[in-house]
């Protein structure tokens, strides 16, 4: 990455308790979780570091008490971290004024919440206009926008009604739309779908991901649903007590899993529907023949890896040829699981 | 307030290191010892009674402070000023609602205007049934007769609620926001909470004059603290995901409260509203005492002299009032906005509205051609007072009636009344503190017994212990009789869902009534006597004791009492062994309750006659001997609170224990 992450952490700490600034100060190096715990303290973050590109979608996920939640609201500076710094494109917001914060989620940022968060009194449209009112927008302006925003998640219709009349889904819906009235250019989702049941679950991330096509927002999606965090994600860190464990591509996260602790939360998956050829090719040796797309999953070549017999499959990126993929290799990852 | 350390309660260390029963044991033989002393002669004056030349001059303090705050501080001046203010805003409502001729010279408006204006607001609120209510209440009350009584009334309480509504919020917000004010106002409020109302009223009398802005002031700051606990109460529990969602959309700290803490916490502040304007409505009658005219000074005349038909239909105007005014403003905790489709007309939008200026116009028209639509004159109305008057007192002179009062009065007043008031005055004054300190000590802890007994100790100081014993003797048999009936009426009516809900229904309603009806049937039924005191505290105290008892038992874990009927209890097994100890600590709620309503009723029933704090407070009020009233007010107050600390730290040490959370 050349350009400057928009969202850029280094040693990232937050921790809760009585007096967490002075306790930091004299915390020894390399103190555990349960150390810190042990001295009434809880490490809601703990020394994390990483970057978001811009484009990008970073998923976090975690079982709860992970601290993933407490890590995307200290980006957005809904909490105050109390070591390190972060910086939203180039700018370290922990020095921002109160006035520049809010200036800078006015403009900048959008959230979802869990459980929505929407205002009780207040209609579908005026929900969604909540942020652009917030910011002293006119009547009429804010009106068209919120009504372009509700059309576009589908609640076309339903823009008088209030939050209790309407099903999960669509309060969630709602949810999704305010967030993105103000067109914020990073995308915070803190598990959206976590609170519906699963077949509105899975619609709602078709949609969510055909948004995301259309409006390609540099997003941080947080979620304790493996699944869902391979299907959505460029990149996946997974935290353990407040701890990034592993930060990296889905591919990379089910081949080498850096720790036990995300081993075992891969064991279950099955790594031929989330491992892609490209991730398996070497350049040292590109093979012959007619060659495979990079973006195909194992899953989908299953048939050509029974079938073919070369020993070295030949992987093209856009038509170009980057390296060839062992056929023996993708065999073991199809078979390993099933 | 829960000292993490004391949670289990019977095994924690009492004092130097005994049990904390055991320690409770001891102060109580100690307090026997002392008392037989007594008896047998023995003890010196000195300890029975705190001797006069000990006393120290409260009243006189209490009363230079007040003559300096009022005086030098110049507080006076600002009240006066203040009550100018006061007084220009009840003066229009008292011409707009009883022509009063003040600004804006335009009342009275018509009784067939207000009473279709509050049907309207009643229909929008909760249909037709509520219309009814509402508008029926309007309507009898003109037809009765009581129109302009009611309307002055009403012209205060129309000022008190909305001005105590203000300042609760206010101060509610500030007390979330800034702990320290919290801190500050927590004690206060509990104090205030306890104080008797006659303490409320010397004060507004001296600082804002006799007449309607005392009785305004007074019943505003009686209103108040309710408001400020729903206040924060609701902005607590706000959800942090909304006010998230708030500071993402950019709020300032102003948005965020105006927009997202305020609205969210709507149904906590209504529920304050409606306590508001309870409280208000009782306190206005109250404020009869110091001369306020309306329904409370008419029903305190006609009691006065005894006509009982009278009272009984004023009594009646007021219940309708409250229950209407209360089922309205809850009706208005539960409404939700409704959407409208687009394009939907400004008229269809705002029907009520629409409705309500219209009617009210119309009848302003109507009753400029028809004067019976206007006012009721004094030979048009309906009242009845005579002929229930001899309807009343032909049914007290029914034989077997009679038999039963007189019966009731001979034998409660002879067997059991004096003898136990007497018993108890007959106690040294360090034995019932020490009695009282083992109480407190026994079901809450150390700290609650400290408490008590510094509060007892003041009590005692007060140079007013026995008019004080007096007053506990009145709260203790009452509540103890009214624990006789309410304990198996609530056990009975728990035991169907049909019943439950008819005798909650009724509490409901019953805990709705302003405190000074209570005292009409009280008077009906034993006439001027202890008995009626002891009466009318009794069925003010039975409401929370039926009701608490009721939910108590409907709330047991339905698993517990299915695991209980499997055992092969029988149902006097399941109530004594499972049903009973899990509903305790909510019932215990209830008699706390019970217990501050009797110190309230106590001295309302001053009235009537008896010689405890009440009576003293209320000849305060013909003068202006502040202190005097103060250090009435504060041992009535200081005894509420020993028992309200108490039993509402056992009751959640139990509920803690049984992990039945709050």
């Amino acid at each position: 990455m050349t350009e400057t992450p928009v969202i850029s952490c280094k040693n990232v700490w937050k921790i809760f308790g009585p007096d967490p600034a002075a306790y930091i100060k004299q915390m020894p190096q390399d103190h555990s979780f349960d150390a810190i715990r042990a001295d009434g303290y809880i490490a809601g973050v703990k020394d994390v570091s990483i970057e978001v590109g811009r484009g990008e979608m970073l998923v976090i996920m975690g079982l709860s008490g992970s601290g993933k939640s407490t890590l995307v609201r200290c980006f957005s500076r809904l909490h105050d971290i109390t070591g390190g710094t972060i910086e939203v494109e180039g700018q370290d917001i922990m020095q921002l004024s109160e006035k520049e914060l809010i200036e800078l989620r006015r403009n900048k940022m959008g959230m979802v919440f869990q459980s929505f968060g929407l205002l009780p009194h207040r209609t579908v449209l005026e929900n969604v206009a909540f942020p652009l009112e917030m910011r002293g927008q006119d009547k009429h302006e804010r009106r068209a926008r919120a009504m372009e925003v509700v059309k576009l998640v589908g609640l076309e219709g339903r823009e008088e009604y209030f939050p209790r009349e309407l099903s999960g889904g669509q309060q969630q819906r709602v949810g999704i739309a305010r967030s993105l009235a103000i067109e914020p250019d990073i995308w915070f989702l803190d598990e959206p779908f976590s609170a519906l049941d699963p077949l509105i679950r899975r619609e709602m991330q078709d949609e969510f991901l055909r948004l995301q096509d259309m409006l390609g927002k540099t997003i941080v999606f947080i979620t304790h649903d493996f699944d869902e965090a391979l299907r959505l994600a460029d990149r996946i860190a997974i935290m353990k007590d407040g701890a990034v464990e592993q930060c990296d591509t889905p591919d990379q996260i089910v081949l080498h899993p850096a720790t036990e602790y995300v081993r075992k939360f891969t064991e279950e998956i099955d790594k031929a529907r989330v491992v892609h050829a490209g991730v398996l090719a070497s350049p040292d040796n590109k093979g012959e023949g007619e060659p495979v797309d990079a973006g195909a999953t194992i899953q989908e070549l299953a048939k050509l890896l029974v079938h073919d017999t070369r020993d070295v499959i030949p992987v093209a990126k856009q038509g170009q040829v980057i390296g060839g993929m062992e056929r023996q290799a993708g065999l073991t990852i199809l078979l390993e699981t099933g | 307030m829960a000292d993490a350390t004391e949670v289990h309660g019977n095994i924690s260390p009492g004092f130097g290191g005994l049990s904390r029963s055991k320690a409770a044991l001891v102060l109580v033989a100690v307090a026997v010892a002392l008392t037989l002393l007594r008896y047998a002669g023995l003890l010196p004056d000195a300890l029975f009674r705190v001797p006069e030349a000990m006393v120290p001059p409260f009243a006189i303090w209490l009363d230079a402070i007040f003559n300096f705050v009022k005086d030098d501080l110049g507080l006076l001046a600002v009240t006066r000023t203040l009550t100018e203010g006061l007084e220009w805003i009840l003066d229009a409502t008292a011409n707009l609602l009883f022509g009063k001729r003040r600004w804006p010279n335009l009342g009275p408006i018509p009784w067939t205007s207000i009473a279709a204006v509050a049907a309207v607001i009643g229909y929008y609120l909760g249909g037709w049934r509520m219309a009814l209510l509402a508008g029926g209440t309007f309507v009898w009350t003109a037809l009765i007769g009581q129109w302009k009584i009611a309307m002055e009334t009403m012209s205060v309480l129309v000022v008190a609620a909305p001005l105590a509504f203000v300042i609760g919020l206010t101060l509610g917000i500030l007390a979330w926001r800034k702990p320290w004010v919290n801190r500050a106002l927590k004690p206060i409020l509990s104090v205030l909470q306890t104080l008797p109302f006659f303490t409320y009223l010397l004060p507004a009398v001296i600082f804002f004059k006799v007449g309607p802005t005392a009785g305004a002031v007074a019943t505003t700051i009686y209103a108040i603290p309710p408001m400020i606990l729903m206040t924060t109460l609701g902005l607590q529990k706000v959800s942090p995901e909304v006010v998230e969602a708030g500071e993402m959309s950019g709020c300032s700290r102003w948005q965020l409260l105006r927009h997202v803490y305020i609205p969210s916490a709507r149904t906590e502040i209504l529920v304050g509203v409606n306590q508001v304007i309870m409280l208000c409505l009782a306190m206005v009658v109250l404020t009869a005492f110091i001369g306020m005219p309306g329904l409370g000074a008419k029903l305190l005349a006609m009691m006065g002299s005894f006509k009982l038909g009278r009272s009984f239909e004023i009594g009646v105007t007021i219940v309708l009032l409250a229950v209407t005014l209360d089922r309205m403003s809850k009706a208005w905790v539960v409404k939700q906005p409704e959407h409208f489709e687009k394009g939907t007309p400004w008229w269809k939008r705002h029907l009520t509205l629409v409705l309500a200026v219209g009617l009210f116009v119309f009848f302003i028209i109507v009753s400029q051609f028809v004067e019976v639509a206007a006012t009721i004159g004094r030979k048009q109305n309906f009242s009845q007072g005579k002929e229930i008057d001899t309807l009343i007192k032909g049914f007290l002179n029914i034989d077997a009636v009679k038999a039963v009062t007189g019966f009731l009065r001979a034998f409660l007043n002879v067997q059991v009344l004096i003898p136990f008031r007497n018993f108890l005055l007959s106690i040294p004054t360090p034995a019932l503190i020490l009695l009282v300190t083992a109480f407190a000590l026994w079901l809450g802890g150390r700290k609650q017994a400290i408490l008590a007994a510094v509060f007892f100790s003041l009590v005692a100081l007060s140079g007013w212990w026995d008019r004080s014993v007096i007053t506990l003797y009145s709260v203790i048999s009452a509540v103890a009789l009214a624990m006789i009936i309410g304990l198996p009426l609530g056990i009975w009516a728990a035991r169907t869902e049909r019943w439950s809900k008819r005798i909650l229904l009724v509490c409901d309603t019953a805990q709705t009534f302003p405190s000074f009806v209570y005292l009409i049937p009280a008077i009906m039924l034993f006439g001027i006597t202890d008995i009626a005191v002891i009466f009318s505290i009794l069925i003010f105290a039975m409401v929370p004791l039926t009701r608490y008892t009721i939910e108590g038992l409907r709330s047991v874990p339905e698993e517990m009492t299915e695991a209980a009927d499997m055992s092969g209890a029988t149902r006097m097994q399941k109530l004594i062994n499972v049903q009973l100890p899990l509903a305790l600590p909510t019932m215990a709620v209830g008699f706390n309750q019970a217990i501050m309503f009797a110190f309230f009723m106590v001295i309302i029933a001053a009235f009537i006659g008896t010689q405890d704090l009440g009576q003293e407070l209320q000849r305060t009020l013909a003068g202006t001997d502040l202190g005097k009233n103060f250090v009435l007010g504060i041992c009535v107050s200081l005894m509420a609170l020993t028992f309200d600390l108490t039993i509402l730290k056992w009751a959640s040490d139990q509920k803690k224990a049984l992990g039945l959370g709050d």
